[in-house]
C-alpha cells in the first residue's frame, strides 16, 4: 500500500515539475521512462528465473508498429501508437511464448537473443524499412489535436510518465498476487509447484506476455519521443543493456527500475557529451561498482534487504 | 467388497539395464495405512514416482476409483487428490516459511493462479499459520526457509504435502534424516493430522521400529518386485523379507527388547 | 555450379577464424559456466595489435615473411595478458556468485575495453594488409583463392586438431574435460579447479584474440568490430553444443556455410539465416549438435 501511495506522489511531482524543469531533463527523464517501462517487464520475468538477453525483439516491434502505421496509415495519435506497440507486442509475446517457457536459464536467454537478432537481421536487411538509417516519425497527436514544440514535447513526457508509474502500480499488484509469488517459487522449485496442482508454464506464459506487453509500450513511446527509429532498437546490446539496468536497480522493487534508468540515462548522457570516448568505460566502471559493493542493486540504499520477502 | 482407491496393476519399469518396477500390483483401501520397506534401490521411491505421474511406466497402469490415471502428469494427480511428500524436502528457499504454505494453500485454492488479487490477505494468512500449526511448526513461519533445522524442513515438506483435500498421501522416508528421539514424535504429529482427514497414507520407512508402530500393512519391495504384503507380523517375519529388507539379526534383537 | 563452389569456399574461410574465436568461447562456458561477453573484446584487442604492431612492422622494412609469425605471435600475446588480468583481477573476486552476475561482469569489462580501444588506438581504420597482398592468389578449378585464405583453413584445422590432440590425449586435457562434465567432483578429486579457470581462460582469451590477429588483414580494423562477432560466436557454440570443441568446428562451418549462401543467393537473409540456426537448434535440441542432455531432478 505503502508503494502506491509512494508511486502516486512520485507521478504527481513529475507532472507538476514537467513545465518547471529545463527541456533537456524533460526529455532524459521521457528516454528513461520509457526505457524503465522495458525494465519493469524483465524485473516480473527475472523474478520467475526469466532471464531475458533479447527484449529488444518487443522493443523494436514495439517501435516499428507505432512506426508504421503512423507513417503508412497517416494515424498519429500518441496513445493509439503505443496501445499498438504495446498490442503487437503482447501478440507476438503470446505466440512466442509458448515456444519460450519450454526453456531455462542460459538456454531461454541464448534463445531469446536469437529471436531478437533474427528482427535485427530482417529490419537491417529490408529496404522498405530504411535498413539501418530506419526511418523518422511525424509529430504525435493528442485526442486530434497536433501539439508541437515544446507543449508537445511535455504531452509526450506526461504520457510516458503515466504509463511507466502506472505500469509499475499494477505490476506491485502482480508481484503480490497469486501468479506473481508463485513465479518466485518456480524461480526455486518448479517441481514442487508442479506437485501443488499448478501449471509451471502457464504461471511461466503470463509472465512472458507481461515481459513483452510492457517491451512494446516502452518501445512505442521511445519512437514517438525520439521521433525516429532504426534496427539497433533490436540489436543485442540494446536487450543487454536492458538486463543490466534491472541488475543495477535490483529486482526487489517495481520502483526501482524507474530510479535505475533515471540514474542509468543521467550517466550516460552526461559521460557521453563530457568524454565521448569514454562514457561505455563510465557505464561498465559503474556496473562493476554496484556489482560489487551493492549485488541488491542500487535499490538496497533505499530499503535494506529484509530477512524474508514480505509485501513490498 | 469396496473398490480399491487406488490400485497399479503389472507397473514395470526399467532404466537402462536396470528394472526399478517390476510387475507390482498393489490394492489399496480407501483411508489405509501402508508402510512401504525395502532396501536401498529396491524400487520404492520410482514406484511413487510413477503413482504420482512423474515418471511414466513402460508398462502396466495407475486406476484411482477405477478411472486410469497413468498418462497424468503430477499436476493432475495432485488435483485428484493424491499428494506426496519428498525424500529430501522440496521447499522454495527464497520464500519465508508461511509464504511457502501460502504457496501451497493458493495452488490448492485456485486452478489458475490470478495475477491481479493479493496473495496475502489476513484470511489466508490465518489459514497458513493453521497449516503450519497442524505440524507444530508455527513458531517458524517468518523465519527464511533455509534457516530451518532439519526435522523442521521435513515437517513444511510434509505439511506442504498435506494442503488441500487428500485421498491418497503418499509420504517418502518423512523420517530420514531426523534423530532417533525424534522420530516417534513427527510421526504421532503427521499421523495425527492425517487421521483427522480419513485419507490412505502410504509411508516409505526404513526404520522397521516406526513401521511396527504406524502400519497396520506392509509391502516390502526387492529388486522393483513386492515380495511381500500382510500384517506387519507376518512380513517382518518372512525369510525373504528378513534376508533382503531388515536384516534377521537386527529383527530377532529389536523384539528380544519389546518383550 | 560455379556458384555452389563459391559458396562452400567462402564458408570454408568464414568458418577457419570463426571456429579458433568460438573454440575459445565455448571452452571457457564449458569448464567455467561463464558466457563470456568480453570475448568480442579479445577479438577485438588482437585484430588492433596485430594491425598495429604489422603496421610497425613494416614501416621498418623487416623481411615481409616475419609479419605472420608477428600476427600470431601478436594475438597470442595481447590475449594471454589480457586474459589472465581478466580472469584474476575480475572474474575470480566473484566466482560464489550467481551466474548471471559474472556474464554482466563480462559485459562490463566488454564495454570498457570498447572505449580502451577508442583511447588507444584512435577512431580512425587500421589497416594491415600486406601479409594478405603479400602472399597474392592462386586460382583453382577455375576459382581465384587469396593464399592467405587457404592459410588460414590450413591454421584452423591445425589448432583444431591441436585442441582434439590435448583434451583427448594429454593428462591436462583429461582434467579439463572433468571440470567440463561436473565441477564439484572434481574438486572432491583433488583437481585444482581455480588453476585450471585460469588457464581455460587465458587459453580462451589468446584464442579469441588469435582470431582477431588473423582477420585483421583482410578486414579494416575500426572500433565495434568485436560486438557482432560475440553473438556470431554464441550462435556458433549454441548450435555445436557449449563447452564442446567439436561443436565449435561443426557450429563454425554451419554458420559459415549459411552465411555464404545467404550472401550468394539471398543478401536480404544473411543475418535472419544465421540466428534462425540458432534458434531452430535451440528450440529442437538445446544442447546443441554435440553438447550433453542435463539430468533431472528429484
Amino acid at each position: 500500500m505503502r508503494t502506491l501511495v509512494a508511486l502516486a506522489v512520485l507521478l504527481a511531482v513529475l507532472l507538476v515539475a514537467g513545465p518547471l524543469i529545463p527541456s533537456w531533463l524533460v526529455f532524459l527523464l521521457t528516454i528513461a521512462f520509457a526505457k524503465a517501462l522495458v525494465v519493469l517487464g524483465l524485473l516480473v520475468m527475472m523474478r520467475a528465473g526469466l532471464v531475458s538477453f533479447g527484449q529488444g525483439l518487443y522493443y523494436g516491434l514495439g517501435a516499428y508498429a507505432a512506426g508504421l502505421t503512423t507513417n503508412f496509415f497517416g494515424i498519429t495519435d500518441a496513445i493509439a501508437l503505443v496501445a499498438l506497440g504495446g498490442l503487437v507486442s503482447a501478440i507476438a509475446g503470446y505466440v512466442l511464448g509458448f515456444v519460450m517457457v519450454r526453456y531455462r536459464e542460459i538456454f531461454f536467454a541464448m534463445l531469446s537473443l536469437a529471436l531478437s537478432m533474427i528482427l535485427y537481421g530482417i529490419l537491417v536487411r529490408s529496404a522498405a524499412l530504411g535498413s539501418t538509417d530506419g526511418f523518422n516519425l511525424p509529430q504525435p497527436s493528442f485526442f486530434g489535436f497536433a501539439v508541437n514544440g515544446p507543449a508537445g514535447r511535455l504531452l509526450v513526457y506526461a504520457l510516458t510518465v503515466v504509463m511507466a508509474t502506472g505500469t509499475a502500480m499494477m505490476l506491485h499488484r502482480f508481484v503480490n498476487s497469486p501468479a506473481g509469488v508463485i513465479g518466485e517459487a518456480i524461480l526455486t522449485n518448479e517441481i514442487r509447484v508442479e506437485y501443488l496442482g499448478t501449471s509451471v508454464t502457464g504461471v511461466l506464459h503470463l509472465t512472458y506476455v507481461i515481459g513483452a506487453t510492457t517491451a512494446g509500450l516502452g518501445g512505442a513511446l521511445i519512437a514517438i519521443a525520439a521521433g525516429h527509429i532504426d534496427p539497433d532498437l533490436a540489436y543485442w546490446t540494446t536487450s543487454g543493456e536492458f538486463v543490466f539496468v534491472a541488475i543495477l536497480s535490483g529486482i526487489g522493487h517495481v520502483a526501482a527500475p524507474l530510479l535505475g534508468m533515471a540514474v542509468f540515462e543521467a550517466i550516460r548522457s552526461f559521460a557521453f557529451q563530457y568524454a565521448p570516448y569514454t562514457w561505455q568505460m563510465v557505464v561498465g566502471i559503474s556496473m562493476l561498482a554496484v556489482i560489487l559493493f551493492l549485488p541488491s542493486g542500487l535499490w538496497s540504499l533505499f530499503a535494506p534487504r529484509r530477512r524474508a520477502r514480505g509485501a513490498a | 467388497m469396496n473398490a480399491p482407491l487406488i490400485a497399479t496393476r503389472g507397473l514395470y519399469k526399467r532404466f537402462g539395464a536396470v528394472v526399478a518396477v517390476d510387475n507390482v500390483t498393489v490394492e489399496i483401501a480407501p483411508g489405509e495405512t501402508v508402510g512401504i520397506i525395502g532396501a536401498n534401490g529396491a524400487g520404492k521411491t520410482t514406484f511413487v514416482n510413477i503413482v504420482t505421474g512423474y515418471l511414466k511406466p513402460d508398462e502396466g497402469v495407475i486406476l484411482f476409483r477405477g478411472v486410469d490415471i497413468t498418462p497424468m502428469p503430477p499436476r493432475e494427480v495432485t488435483r485428484l487428490g493424491i499428494r506426496r511428500s519428498f525424500q529430501v524436502a522440496q521447499l522454495f528457499p527464497n520464500l519465508s516459511v508461511r509464504d511457502n504454505a501460502l504457496v501451497a494453500l493458493v495452488c490448492a485454492e485456485q486452478t489458475r493462479p490470478t495475477p491481479t488479487t493479493i496473495l496475502r490477505t489476513p484470511a489466508r494468512l490465518t489459514q497458513a499459520n493453521k497449516i503450519l500449526a497442524r505440524l507444530g511448526i508455527e513458531d517458524f513461519a517468518d523465519r527464511p526457509t533455509p534457516e530451518l533445522p532439519q526435522g523442521q524442513r521435513k515437517l513444511l515438506d510434509i505439511a506442504l504435502a498435506m494442503v488441500g483435500r487428500s485421498a491418497v498421501l503418499l509420504l517418502d522416508e518423512p523420517t530420514s534424516g531426523i534423530s532417533a528421539n525424534e522420530k516417534l514424535q513427527l510421526m504421532d504429529l503427521v499421523m495425527g493430522a492425517v487421521a483427522a482427514e480419513g485419507a490412505a497414507v502410504l509411508f516409505v520407512e526404513h526404520d522397521m521400529e516406526v513401521v511396527e508402530r504406524y502400519a497396520p500393512r506392509v509391502i516390502a519391495f526387492y529388486e522393483g518386485r513386492v515380495i511381500a504384503d500382510g500384517v506387519p507380523a507376518v512380513v517382518l517375519a518372512d525369510a525373504d523379507v528378513r534376508r533382503y529388507v531388515v536384516g534377521a539379526e537386527l529383527h530377532r534383537r529389536a523384539e528380544g527388547v519389546r518383550a | 555450379m560455379q556458384k555452389f563452389y563459391v559458396i562452400l569456399v567462402d564458408g570454408t574461410i568464414y568458418f577457419s577464424w570463426l571456429f579458433i574465436v568460438s573454440m575459445g568461447l565455448t571452452l571457457i562456458y564449458g569448464v567455467m559456466k561463464i558466457l563470456n561477453i568480453a570475448h568480442g573484446s579479445f577479438y577485438a584487442l588482437g585484430a588492433y595489435t596485430a594491425a598495429y604492431a604489422v603496421g610497425v612492422y613494416f614501416a621498418g622494412h623487416y623481411p615481409p615473411v616475419g609479419s605472420f609469425l608477428l600476427l600470431i605471435l601478436a594475438g597470442i600475446a595481447v590475449g594471454g595478458i589480457v586474459g589472465f588480468l581478466v580472469e584474476r583481477g575480475l572474474l575470480r573476486p566473484m566466482y560464489g556468485r550467481d551466474e548471471i552476475v559474472l556474464v554482466l561482469v563480462t559485459y562490463a569489462a566488454f564495454l570498457v575495453f570498447e572505449d580502451l580501444i577508442k583511447l588507444i588506438w584512435g577512431v580512425d581504420p587500421y589497416f594491415a594488409y600486406q601479409p594478405y597482398e603479400l602472399l597474392g592468389r592462386v586460382s583453382i578449378g577455375g576459382i581465384a583463392f587469396a593464399v592467405y585464405d587457404i592459410g588460414l583453413f590450413a591454421l584452423a584445422v591445425v589448432i583444431g586438431i591441436a585442441a582434439w590432440w590435448a583434451l583427448e590425449r594429454t593428462r591436462s586435457g583429461k582434467l579439463l574435460r572433468a571440470v567440463i562434465h561436473d565441477r564439484e567432483i572434481s574438486t572432491a578429486m583433488g583437481i585444482n579447479v581455480p588453476r585450471m579457470f585460469t588457464a581455460t581462460f587465458v587459453i580462451g582469451a589468446m584464442l579469441g584474440a588469435l582470431g582477431g590477429a588473423i582477420t585483421a588483414p583482410a578486414i579494416s580494423v575500426v572500433p565495434g568490430i568485436g560486438v557482432d562477432v560475440i553473438v556470431l560466436a554464441f550462435a556458433v557454440s549454441i548450435i555445436g553444443g557449449l563447452g564442446s570443441v567439436a561443436g565449435a568446428a561443426i557450429g563454425a562451418l554451419v554458420v559459415g556455410l549459411a552465411r555464404a549462401f545467404a550472401v550468394h543467393i539471398l543478401p536480404e537473409a544473411e543475418l535472419f539465416v544465421i540466428y534462425g540456426v540458432m534458434a531452430i537448434v535451440l528450440a529442437f535440441r538445446p544442447q546443441g549438435l554435440f553438447g550433453r542432455p542435463s539430468a533431472r531432478k528429484i
